[in-house]
Order: C-alpha cells, then sequence, then structure tokens
C-alpha cells in the first residue's frame, strides 16, 4: 500500500517537472478555466436561465460537444487493436497515449453532461441500484453505464501497465487483456448508444435515422486519427526525448484515408434522402443547408465545415500532399474542424429546428455557455498533457520506483 | 411478490389498494440498504448543490426518496417541509394533497375543434390554477390556416383580440398523455411514469433536469424551469398536490397534468371550465355512458401525429 502511495507521489512530483514551454501551456490552460468556473457559478445560481437554451431548443453546446468526444474517446481503438491483436511493435510503444486520450476525452463527455444536467445536486438519480436507473428502457440510462464503463476501463489499462513499468515488473497478461479486449468492443459501444439517444426519438424526424450510428463511428474514425497525428506531431517536436515513431502517423493516415471518403459518402447519402424525397421532414435538412422562412444561422457553418472535409480528405487520399507535414497537419485540423461542427452543432441544433409544433427558434450559445466549454476543453487538454507527460516519462524509464 | 401480484388481481379494489400500500413498503424495507451507501455520495454531493435557492442545502430534501419509493410517513414529512419552505418564502399556507388513481377510471380528453375559437382562456385559466409563471404555458393553441392538419404550419404567436380569424381554426396543444409515451420510456431515473388512470406525471423533487424527455415530446408538452418560475404570493393557488400543481424549483421538468389535484377529486380540469365555446369534453374512458365514450362512439375523431404510434389520448373532432 505505502508503495503504491509513493507511486502517486511520485507521478504528482512528475508532474510538476518541466520545461518552461510545459509551464507556460498548463498556465495558459489552467487560466483558461477561470472564466469557466465563473459562469458556471452563475449557471449553477440562476439556473440554465444563462444559457440561450429555451423550451424549443432544449439542448445546445453542451450536448453537440459531448457528441464529438465520445467520438474522440471512441477512436483509441484504432492503436488498441494494432497494438495488441496485431502486435505492432511501433504502436504499442504509444498505444497508452491513445488510451490516455481515451480516458481524457471521457472526463470532458462526463462533464459535458454534468454542466447539462438543471439539478446535478441530483447526480446520485443516476448511479445504479442506489438512485433508479431506468434500465433497459431510457438508451441515456445505456449511456450511463457504457460512457462510466469505457473510462474505468481505460483507466485501468495504463494504470495498470504503467504501475507494473514503474516497479520494473513484467504486467500479468490476464489482468489486462481481457479488459483491451473488451475496451474494443466497448469503444464501438459508446458511440453506438449515443447516436441511438438520438436516432430513437421518432419526434425528431432529423435524428430518426438508421445512418446514425454508422456515421458517428466513421466520422469519429477521420476524426480521430487526425486528432492523434496532431497530438503525436507536438509530442516529438515539443518533448525533449520521446519520440512517436513515423511508422504511427502512417497507419493513422492509411485509416484516415479510407474513413474521409465514406463520412463524405454517408453525408452524401442523406443530403440526398432529405432533399430528393422532398417531403415535409425535410425542413430541418432545409433549415441547416439552405435555412428555413429566413433563418440561417447555420448555413455557413454546415458549409465551411462540409468544404473542410472535402479539402481534407483529397490531402489525406493524394500521396504528395499527405507526405508533406505542412499540408498533413493543415488537412488534419480542417477535419477535426469539420467534423466537430458537422456532428456537433451541425447535428444537434438542426433537429430541434423547426419545433415539433413548427416554431423555428434559432439558437447561438451564449458567452457563459462559451466560457464553460471553453474551460472543459481546457481541462481536457490539460490532464492529457500531464497524465501522459508522466506515462511518457515512466515508459521510458525516467521515472521508476 | 408474485404470489402478491396474483392475489392482488383477483382480489376487490379496497383490497387491491391495501396490497399495493402493503408492496410499497416491502419495497421500502429493501431500499434501506441504500441509505447507507448515499452517505458515501453526500459529502461530494454538497459542493455541487445549487447556491442561491431559497432553500439551503439540507440533508432532508438531498436524500428524500422517489415518489412511489415513499412510505406514508415518508410522504407526511415530504409534504410538510414543502409547506415550510413555501410559507418562508412567500408567507402563505398551502395544502398538500396527494390524491391517488381512482381503479376502473382511465382520463380522456376530447377537443371540438368546430367551437374552439382561439380566446386562449384555457391556456390563462390553467397558468393560474398550475401555479405557472406568466411566461410557461401548458397549452399551446396554435392558429391554423384552414386546408392544412399539419401542425408544423401553425403560429402560436397570432395576436389575440381578434379571434377567430377569417380562414383558420384554432387547434390547442397540450400534453397528450400517450399511452406509448415517448418522455417516460426515454427518462434515464424513472423521474416520469405514466399512472393508471393514464396521466403522465413528474416528480420534480427526483427530475435531474437532463431534458431527454423534452426532446422525445413530439407535442412539445414538456417544460423546463430554465430559471426559478417568478410567481406572485397573491395570486398562489395555495390548494396544491404533490404530483401536479405545486410550485415547482427552477432545473427541473413540468407538464400538463390533466389538474389531477381536480379531476381525482371529481372535478373538471381548469382547462375545461374556462373553455367559453364548450369544445373541450373531458371524462373517464372506461365508462360506456360518459360524455368522452359517447364522443369517440359517434364523431370521427383523430389524434395529433398519428404515424409517431405514441397513442394520445387526447382526441380532435369537428362537428
Amino acid at each position: 500500500m505505502a508503495r503504491y502511495i509513493r507511486f502517486w507521489l511520485n507521478m504528482f512530483k512528475e508532474s510538476f517537472s518541466g520545461s518552461k514551454t510545459y509551464y507556460l501551456w498548463v498556465g495558459v490552460l489552467t487560466a483558461l478555466l477561470l472564466p469557466g468556473i465563473y459562469s458556471y457559478y452563475l449557471q449553477l445560481s440562476q439556473g440554465l436561465v444563462v444559457t440561450n437554451m429555451v423550451d424549443q431548443v432544449s439542448w445546445g453546446a453542451y450536448i453537440a460537444n459531448f457528441t464529438f468526444l465520445v467520438g474522440v474517446a471512441a477512436a483509441a481503438v484504432l492503436l488498441v487493436v494494432p497494438a495488441y491483436i496485431y502486435h505492432r511493435d511501433d504502436v504499442k510503444e504509444i498505444v497508452l497515449l491513445g488510451e490516455i486520450l481515451a480516458f481524457c476525452a471521457m472526463l470532458m463527455c462526463l462533464l459535458f453532461i454534468a454542466v447539462d444536467l438543471g439539478r446535478p445536486d441530483r447526480f446520485w438519480h443516476i448511479i445504479p441500484f442506489i438512485g433508479r436507473l431506468n434500465f433497459p428502457q431510457s438508451i441515456l440510462a445505456w449511456d450511463v453505464i457504457v460512457l462510466n464503463g469505457y473510462l474505468l476501463l481505460n483507466m485501468h489499462i495504463p494504470g495498470y501497465l504503467l504501475y507494473k513499468l514503474y516497479r520494473g515488473e513484467q504486467p500479468t497478461r490476464r489482468y489486462y487483456m481481457p479488459f483491451v479486449i473488451i475496451s474494443i468492443f466497448w469503444a464501438v459501444s459508446i458511440h453506438t448508444v449515443t447516436a441511438f439517444l438520438y436516432s430513437g426519438l421518432g419526434g425528431r424526424p432529423f435524428w430518426n435515422t438508421s445512418l446514425m450510428a454508422p456515421r458517428f463511428l466513421i466520422s469519429a474514425f477521420a476524426a480521430g486519427p487526425a486528432l492523434l497525428i496532431i497530438i503525436f506531431y507536438l509530442i516529438n517536436r515539443f518533448h525533449p526525448y520521446f519520440r512517436v515513431k513515423e511508422s504511427v502517423s502512417k497507419l493513422l493516415i492509411t485509416i484516415a484515408s479510407v474513413t474521409m471518403p465514406i463520412n463524405l459518402f454517408l453525408l452524401g447519402s442523406e443530403v440526398f434522402k432529405e432533399f430528393y424525397t422532398n417531403s415535409s421532414h425535410v425542413a430541418s435538412a432545409q433549415y441547416l443547408f439552405l435555412g428555413l422562412h429566413g433563418h440561417s444561422t447555420l448555413v455557413p457553418y454546415i458549409w465551411t465545415a462540409i468544404a473542410f472535409n472535402i479539402i481534407s480528405t483529397i490531402i489525406f487520399v493524394t500521396p504528395v500532399l499527405r507526405s508533406k507535414t505542412s499540408w498533413l497537419l493543415g488537412g488534419c485540423l480542417l477535419s477535426i474542424l469539420g467534423i466537430w461542427t458537422e456532428k456537433g452543432m451541425g447535428l444537434i441544433i438542426p433537429g430541434f429546428i423547426p419545433s415539433p409544433l413548427g416554431d423555428v427558434v434559432e439558437y447561438t450559445p451564449s458567452i457563459h455557455e462559451f466560457f464553460i466549454c471553453l474551460a472543459i476543453w481546457a481541462f481536457g487538454a490539460l490532464s492529457y498533457t500531464v497524465i501522459s507527460k508522466v506515462a511518457i516519462s515512466i515508459v521510458s524509464g525516467r521515472l521508476k520506483e | 411478490m408474485s404470489e402478491n401480484r396474483t392475489k392482488e388481481q383477483s382480489t376487490n379494489r379496497s383490497l387491491e389498494h391495501r396490497l399495493s400500500e402493503k408492496s410499497g413498503q416491502l419495497l421500502n424495507q429493501k431500499v434501506k440498504r441504500r441509505s447507507f451507501l448515499k452517505g458515501a455520495v453526500a459529502a461530494g454531493a454538497a459542493a455541487v448543490a445549487p447556491m442561491g435557492t431559497a432553500s439551503a442545502f439540507s440533508f432532508e430534501s438531498f436524500f428524500q426518496k422517489h415518489y412511489r419509493e415513499m412510505t406514508p410517513e415518508d410522504k407526511k414529512k415530504v409534504f410538510a417541509r414543502i409547506q415550510r419552505e413555501l410559507k418562508k418564502e412567500y408567507e402563505i399556507e398551502v395544502s398538500i394533497s396527494d390524491p391517488a388513481p381512482i381503479s376502473g377510471v382511465k382520463f380522456v380528453y376530447a377537443l371540438n375543434l368546430s367551437k374552439c375559437n382561439g380566446s386562449r382562456k384555457c391556456v390563462t385559466a390553467c397558468q393560474q390554477e398550475n401555479n405557472l409563471p406568466a411566461d410557461m404555458a401548458y397549452i399551446t393553441v396554435l392558429e391554423m390556416p384552414r386546408g392544412t392538419m399539419n401542425v408544423e404550419k401553425g403560429n402560436r404567436y397570432y395576436k389575440g383580440e381578434s379571434v377567430p380569424k377569417e380562414g383558420n381554426y384554432y387547434l390547442p396543444v397540450q400534453c397528450n398523455h400517450c399511452e406509448n409515451s415517448p418522455c417516460t420510456k426515454v427518462c434515464p431515473i424513472e423521474a416520469t411514469w405514466k399512472e393508471k388512470d393514464g396521466i403522465v406525471v413528474v416528480d420534480y423533487d427526483w427530475c435531474i433536469g437532463c431534458r431527454y424527455c423534452m426532446a422525445a415530446c413530439p407535442y412539445e408538452a414538456r417544460h423546463f424551469n430554465f430559471k426559478k418560475p417568478k410567481l406572485d404570493a397573491s395570486t398562489i393557488n395555495t390548494s396544491q398536490s404533490y404530483l401536479s400543481n405545486r410550485v415547482r424549483s427552477k432545473g427541473v421538468m413540468e407538464k400538463c397534468t390533466f389538474c389531477l389535484q381536480r379531476t381525482r377529486e371529481g372535478s373538471y380540469p381548469a382547462c375545461l371550465e374556462a373553455c367559453p365555446t364548450g369544445a373541450r369534453k373531458f371524462g373517464n374512458i372506461y365508462d360506456p355512458e360518459s360524455e368522452v365514450s359517447q364522443i369517440l362512439k359517434q364523431k370521427s375523431v383523430f389524434v395529433l401525429k398519428e404515424e409517431i404510434n405514441t397513442v394520445p389520448q387526447f382526441f380532435y373532432y369537428f362537428d
């Protein structure tokens, strides 16, 4: 026990040692938390009225970001499979960084759900057996289970492996491999369940599409590799000694060069179905892509997102372009922004517009929602930076018992 | 348990009532072990309790059970607490009733669209009866152009002075108390459910405010307290019930309850009584002689969004 406590103390100490750049980065992220904390204080005391959500548009930026981040968490499986199943040594060296990303993304997801609740003080009502979880009826109850389960899996696997490495011992396979296998299926389940959350609602025709879950997974497997490529680039650029092998990025590029075109194809399928059928249910798609009755807030965003997705797809499928670092990083950034817009605000908001009784009420996040979202993103980046820094120190043998 | 259930089905009403009370107590004994676990989460929860609410954080309300797990003694305590809080905040004496569904009764609403003139008298009567702030209403009256039944073509923002307007008809929409209710299905914590008499209710003290039910409802029948409802102490209806018109807190859902505080005691809902044209009909569908049963037999009634298969218990007709 004392050894285990010392392990945590050592990691804690390690998280405070670093270069000036490290301190600057961590400092900036911490500073970004502050306005969000203040805004959340206001939200707690006044209610969700400080957001721009209303009865007609009852979910907004919080749920949009949540949806995107579930995808980021699920994308970790793209490193887990080659590392543990196909035994790629280059991927095995960094698979912990993928699992830690999944863990941090999951933390952010839970925070986004928490800030969206009207009565967060009653959170214990959703704890299985203690509260009254409406399982298996409610898909949100399923989501509570799969998201928290995935959080635990991605806490246990890297946690166990790091502790063993720290002690210089060989990890026991049966203490982590079964969980690795479960986590592969679990990764698919978290994004499927999150898609079913929306697609299971008959009263929202825009969401009521069986393409939702496949689109979620494919877009996650497009934006996920893009984010990982950027993270690995930053590690190679700023970490004093640790280097991610180039072959890992190559693998991720290959994956994204398949998933990005499929993502566009699925988007096209949806657009065709909506506009060619031209039933009364086209109204939400019309609002998103063309504007409805003079309301067109989302139109420029969705077309920018589509342009970003097309450009990044072209970069990823063209060998001359993707082999140049600057083009590659640009493509990754565009892909992340494009998919974040498309499956975040571009998916959640049109589901509410027009409302079931035909009202058109537009939504843009309030300043408080903006700061709270920013703070949660900063918190995610902060935890990822700190945890992966400590993990790298252990993996490379600098931090040991 | 299973023996209890079979007995319950075969015995008369009063016994059924007693038995269901008894099984409720059994359930409570079962859940007692939970209170031990609850201690562990209490400390953390105190930190996230909303600040600035009327009543400061109390362990009593924090650990309050789900309505359906409460014993009669629990209820007494909870109702007393609600009365205390309202007294403190608004300086009013309220009564908190808890009328149970009457067995052999299932409520159904029928609305004659040929008669409705769009006066919105139902809307204001509902707000008054159910302690709603001015900016919230359970009934949305749509001004519909003649020639369409598509509610998405309605206008809810019409001016109220010169109704009815030529070329329009008026379609009031409120909770449909669906047989196949999507709102109760999606609630992650069973904070909303359908009672035996068909009424869909919310336990305001259990709801966590995730608003999933709102996304699921195809009739915009569910409303969220984005802020603390602003009520005038002098106009608060002091005759309140736990599952319906008591004063709500911020951060929870609420909706039309067919005025169960009135209808379960044998009165009509407030919206019906306020209707100047007699367009609204309400009653027990299990009684073949009731007005609603006759209407359902004789008129070509229809429901909203039938294709979603929510099976509404709110019917419309023209005559």
